[in-house]
């Protein structure tokens, strides 16, 4: 389509289009008997108003012709609605046997994307025009959707059960990603992007892993990889404690006692969240045991310990890799180590 | 309809009215009378649901701008959550029943009070029971789980209330089953000599049909609460995969009620918008054996339709298919219904009091409400706006447009009847012009932000979806004035209103010819029946030939 | 109408048959929606069996045919009781109608005490559901499922009967002040159909639960 018409989401995908033409005959069908409802009921109204203190109506009052007639062409009306409705949904829900699988964890509340070839995203995926592309998908927690308005696409993705959702891009952007079957907290920041590229940029974007801007280097890109600026912001007022400023201190824990925040703290708070949560905060943080290696986990830990040596500009964005202001000893603040 | 020979034992003189047979509090709350038993349901669930709009306003007014600044996510999953579970459970399903209903069923079928008086007391106990421990388990802590619970969230990984309002909702499904069983007999069974089941109004047709849902269907849900309150304090593990459970189990027990529950809220509705057609067009409702069989089919097929609702969340697509063509068909005797009420009006003699502004209002958002239905149970149209803010346009035009309209356009018919009093048309008139307009203005655009994309229950959103937002939200605001004003001339009026007498709008009934406000024992005689109801012609015809003819006129 | 009867008859009602009609039917409609209620509780069983009938079987075969059984029959019996009852108070035998009623209400304590001891020898085993739960056989784990439903199941069960216990005592209570006779019985009749019930629901988790497993050893 050419033009786009308002409070209609892009056509981005192959079958988008279908759902849109379903939809027009829907809101047509809507519109005409809506429509016919309200000028018969206005019509008859002024029609038939009352003339006199005691006039009463006549006695017409049934007619097999006129009760068939809005039996039988309502029915076949909905009929035919549920036939044009279930070629869609045929379509929609029956990939074709070229679909690359790409697969989907949501958890609370990130959606992690791990392409056939092995690249991993967090809340982004990139997916090439043209190519069906099937999304197989599990909860580590509770049940989460995901959906594309641009593809008209979505399904539940349920804790215990596989569900999957297919789609051919047909045209590239960037869209929005939403999970759309409410989750706790921070449900409406369960969100992202679904990036359509051509071809050979998407090679080229499978190939190179993004470039680190900074020198806050890989643990930089692992903190945003993992979403930890979704609870730990750099402004206070977040779900997690704010990070920058934080290391070396002493912290109030919930339930009594306190705790200098150390590498051992910061390593144990990233393992096992639970075992020593600051006061004010909730349980919430989910683990990552299992999910870094030694190597990941220690370059996360540098990266924390230098934002008690700079400030950081706000980094709740999630795409790009955020690009704070670089470090420079000579104005250093907050707590030295 | 004649009254004549009594066939028991006529009263004994008694106070004018059931409203002042006794002015003690005790009087009212030990009352057996089902007109007291309805004015206290009146009260309580005015109530519940002014508590249920004040969490509306505070939802649309955080949904005015895309950053979630107003509260924190976690308060506004509460406030949504407790909108919609005061709505739902304590407003929309025991509103017309619990009022309107026990009111006016004894009186429509010429009988002294419902079958079991005190079961009907202990109803409303339940329901209120229910509704404070409910209250207070969404004001104290409160539940952020939607009104919906589904696990595994609410089961384990929530840490908010939803024992406590889960065991509140349970309680006052107990009200439910009891109210329906108690309406199921006494239409069964206590109809006044003559009275045959097609000689009743269509008002009492849609309450039975009603009473059928209530009876089936909440006691569905009641055990869906028990599993989840189990689960959620013994860890059964019904619904949790770790042991072998599916959470997708609970959608379906949910739903198997909660779909046959929304029928609840709109059966009394259109029980009511009959009604005030035939009165206000002074003519028999057209087909009306129809309509009386499409309220029971409508009761029915509702029960056989609950999968639409989970047509995206891991249901299979064969049962989907089956789900969306039983659907498509419990829309056809609702169709059936509102051209019955189009036809009525033809031929007849209209007067556009505020009643009928209501019914009329009614048929037209009603159509958008049950069209936008017809569209859900579309499978390729649904998987697009499911768990957006289609779906939550959908649902109130047929909720607000369609049973507030009828709820609202009941009390402005029979007030003068339940109180003797009138109240003041001018601001009724400004009152409905504001609810229809704010209605409007608030749930149009949300059509609109569903199919754009926009989800539920989201607290922030992307920017582009401000303007429709913004326009919600005023719509939200006028809305909530025209619901309020309400509130205040009918307060009025108990004070200052002309009274009404027996039949002000000249309508035909058994309710119209006792006194306004009825007598505790409604009727001094039992009436008997010779007639189909709403005989304005025959009636009129009658008035006619005496008339004429003054040796038999007395 | 002799003084009990006309005081039995409710100010609304036109007679006592239309009230006695009334509150049969109100009662048949109260089971059916008792029908639904277990009927969710039957779906879940139906829908879990039918996914892992190895380890429904297994946790069945941890139940005690013997005690199961024998609640059977004391229920059966107790059904007995009630129709005996219903049959005194119609023919207006005060004195068995007393006897009946009592015989019914022990009956249904027996029933209970049963089921106490067998709660008892669950939890001793480690198969309440929950965290503690731990099911020594090769289905392991899996045996959870069964052992939540026959819980909830048989749970909700005997709260039926402790509710109707009570109900049992207060009928007792009017039976002894002389309401009933054979001008009206109907509160018996009544309570009659709530009893039957209740065991009707025992006679379908009686095989249900304990019998399936009749023939299960475990590696087979």
């Amino acid at each position: 389509m050419n033009f786009q018409i308002p409070f209609v989401p892009v056509q981005a995908s192959e079958f988008a289009g279908d759902v849109d033409r379903l939809t027009f005959f829907l809101v047509g069908m809507t519109t005409v008997f809506t429509v016919l409802i309200c000028v018969m009921i206005v019509v008859f109204t002024v029609k038939y108003r009352r003339r006199s203190a005691d006039e009463v109506g006549s006695s017409f009052e049934n007619s097999a012709l006129l009760e068939i007639t809005w039996t039988v062409i309502p029915l076949l009306i909905v009929l035919f609605t549920f036939g044009w409705g279930l070629k869609v949904f045929f379509r929609l829900s029956r990939p074709p046997a070229s679909a690359v699988n790409y697969y989907v964890s949501g958890k609370q509340w990130m959606w992690k994307i791990q392409h056939p070839t092995g690249q991993r995203e967090i809340n982004e995926l990139h997916v090439p025009l043209g190519q069906p592309t099937r999304l197989v998908m599990n909860s580590e927690d509770v049940i989460h959707s995901f959906f594309v308005p641009a593809f008209r696409v979505k399904a539940d993705v349920v804790p215990g059960r596989t569900t999957s959702l297919w789609f051919t891009p047909s045209k590239t952007g960037r869209y929005h990603l939403f999970c759309t079957e409410y989750c706790g907290t921070e449900h409406s920041k369960m969100i992202g992007t679904v990036v359509v590229q051509e071809p050979d940029d998407y090679q080229a974007w499978l190939a190179g892993a993004p470039a680190p801007k900074s020198p806050g280097g890989a643990g930089e890109l692992l903190f945003a990889q993992y979403a930890c600026d979704t609870c730990h912001r750099a402004e206070p007022g977040g779900r997690g404690p704010a990070l920058s400023g934080i290391f070396g201190t002493e912290v109030a824990l919930a339930g009594g006692g306190t705790v200098i925040v150390d590498d051992a703290y910061l390593r144990e708070s990233i393992l096992t969240p639970t075992a020593k949560i600051v006061q004010g905060y909730e349980p919430l943080m989910p683990t990552f045991q299992g999910q870094l290696s030694d190597e990941a986990l220690a370059q996360l830990l540098t990266y924390i310990k230098s934002l008690s040596s700079m400030r950081v500009a706000a980094a709740t964005a999630r795409l790009p890799a955020p690009s704070p202001v670089p470090p420079n000893p000579a104005t250093s603040q907050g707590i030295a180590r | 309809m004649s009254s004549s020979h009594a066939t028991t034992a006529p009263v004994p003189s008694t106070p004018s009215s059931f409203l002042s047979d006794g002015h003690s509090l005790k009087s009212w709350l030990l009352t057996l009378d089902h007109k007291r038993i309805g004015i206290l349901y009146l009260l309580g669930v005015s109530f519940f649901f002014l508590l249920g709009g004040l969490f509306a306003m505070l939802v649309r007014l955080e949904l005015l701008t895309p950053a979630g600044d107003l509260m924190l996510p976690d308060t506004y999953n509460r406030v949504f959550t407790g909108h919609g579970v005061m709505m739902v459970f304590f407003f929309l399903i025991p509103a017309i029943p619990g009022s309107l209903g026990n009111f006016l069923i004894p009186l429509m079928i010429g009988t002294r009070d419902v079958a079991f008086p005190r079961l009907n007391l202990l109803s409303w106990y339940l329901f209120m029971a229910g509704g404070i421990l409910t209250l207070f388990g969404v004001i104290n802590g409160g539940v952020d789980t939607g009104w919906t619970f589904y696990p595994p969230y609410s089961s384990t990984y929530t840490t908010t209330n939803v024992m406590i309002v889960g065991i509140g909702v349970f309680i006052n499904g107990f009200s439910s089953i009891l109210t329906g069983v108690n309406f199921m007999v006494t239409i069964h069974r206590m109809r006044c000599p003559g009275m045959t089941w097609f000689r009743l109004p269509l008002f009492v047709w849609g309450h039975y049909a009603t009473a059928l849902i209530m009876v089936l269907g909440t006691p569905v849900v009641a055990i869906t609460l028990v599993l989840l309150i189990l689960e959620r304090a013994f860890h059964f593990g019904i619904f949790d995969p770790a042991r072998g459970g599916d959470p997708v189990l609970f959608q379906h027990l949910f739903w198997f009620y909660s779909h046959p529950a929304v029928y609840i809220m709109i059966l009394p509705s259109m029980a009511v918008i009959s009604e005030i057609i035939a009165a206000f067009a002074r003519k028999r409702i057209f087909g009306y054996h129809f309509v009386a069989f499409a309220s029971i089919a409508i009761a029915v097929l509702g029960f056989f339709v609950w999968g639409h609702h989970l047509y995206v969340s891991g249901q299979s697509v064969y049962a989907g298919t089956i789900f969306s063509l039983l659907t498509m068909l419990v829309a056809i005797p609702s169709a059936i219904k509102v051209f019955n009420w189009a036809f009525t009006l033809y031929q007849g003699s209209i007067a556009l009091e505020m009643p009928l502004f209501y019914a009329l209002g009614f048929i037209g958002l009603f159509a958008i409400g049950g069209l936008t239905g017809v569209a859900l149970a579309t499978l390729g149209f649904d998987v697009h706006v499911h768990d957006t803010y289609f779906v939550v346009g959908h649902f109130h035009y047929v909720m607000v447009g369609g049973t507030i309209m009828g709820y609202l356009g009941g009390l402005h018919f029979w007030w003068p009847k339940i109180t003797g009093r009138l109240y003041n048309q001018f601001w009724s008139y400004v009152s409905a012009l504001l609810v229809f307009v704010g209605f409007n203005l608030t749930f149009f655009p949300q059509l609109l932000l569903g199919y754009m994309g926009m989800p539920r229950r989201y607290h922030s959103y992307p920017e582009e979806f401000q303007v429709l937002n913004v326009l919600s939200t005023a719509g939200a605001s006028v809305l909530a004035v025209g619901f309020i004003l309400p509130l205040c001339y009918f307060l009025l009026s108990l004070r200052r209103g002309a009274p009404a007498g027996d039949n002000p709008w000249g309508a035909r009934g058994l309710e119209w010819e006792t006194a306004s406000p009825p007598p505790t024992a409604n009727f001094a005689e039992i009436p008997s029946v010779t007639r189909e109801p709403y005989d304005y012609y025959e009636h009129a015809q009658e008035q006619a030939a005496a008339a004429v003819r003054p040796s038999s006129a007395h | 109408m002799s003084h009990s009867q006309s005081s039995a008859l409710a100010h609304h009602f036109d007679s006592l048959e239309q009230q006695k009609e009334a509150a049969t039917l109100g009662m048949w409609l109260f089971l059916v929606q008792e029908i639904m209620f277990f009927g969710g509780l039957f779906m879940c069983y139906l829908l879990y069996r039918w996914k892992d009938a190895e380890a429904f079987a297994a946790g069945s075969h941890e139940l005690s045919i013997r005690l199961g059984g024998f609640n059977t029959i004391v229920l059966i019996a107790s059904s007995l009781t009630m129709a005996l009852g219903v049959r005194a108070a119609q023919t207006g035998r005060q004195k068995a109608l007393v006897r009946w009623l009592l015989g019914t209400g022990f009956l249904g304590l027996v029933f209970l005490v049963v089921k106490y001891f067998e709660y008892r020898e669950k939890w001793e085993h480690h198969l309440i559901p929950g965290d503690q739960f731990h099911f020594a056989g090769p289905v392991g784990d899996r045996a959870h499922m069964f052992f939540s439903l026959y819980f909830a199941m048989t749970g909700m069960h005997a709260l039926h009967m402790i509710v109707g216990i009570g109900v049992l005592v207060w009928l007792l209570r009017k039976c002894l002040k002389g309401q009933f006779g054979a001008h009206y019985y109907n509160p018996v009749e009544n309570f009659g159909l709530y009893w039957h019930f209740v065991d009707i629901v025992w006679i379908f988790l009686f095989p249900l639960l304990y019998l399936i497993g009749r023939h299960y050893h475990a590696g087979g």
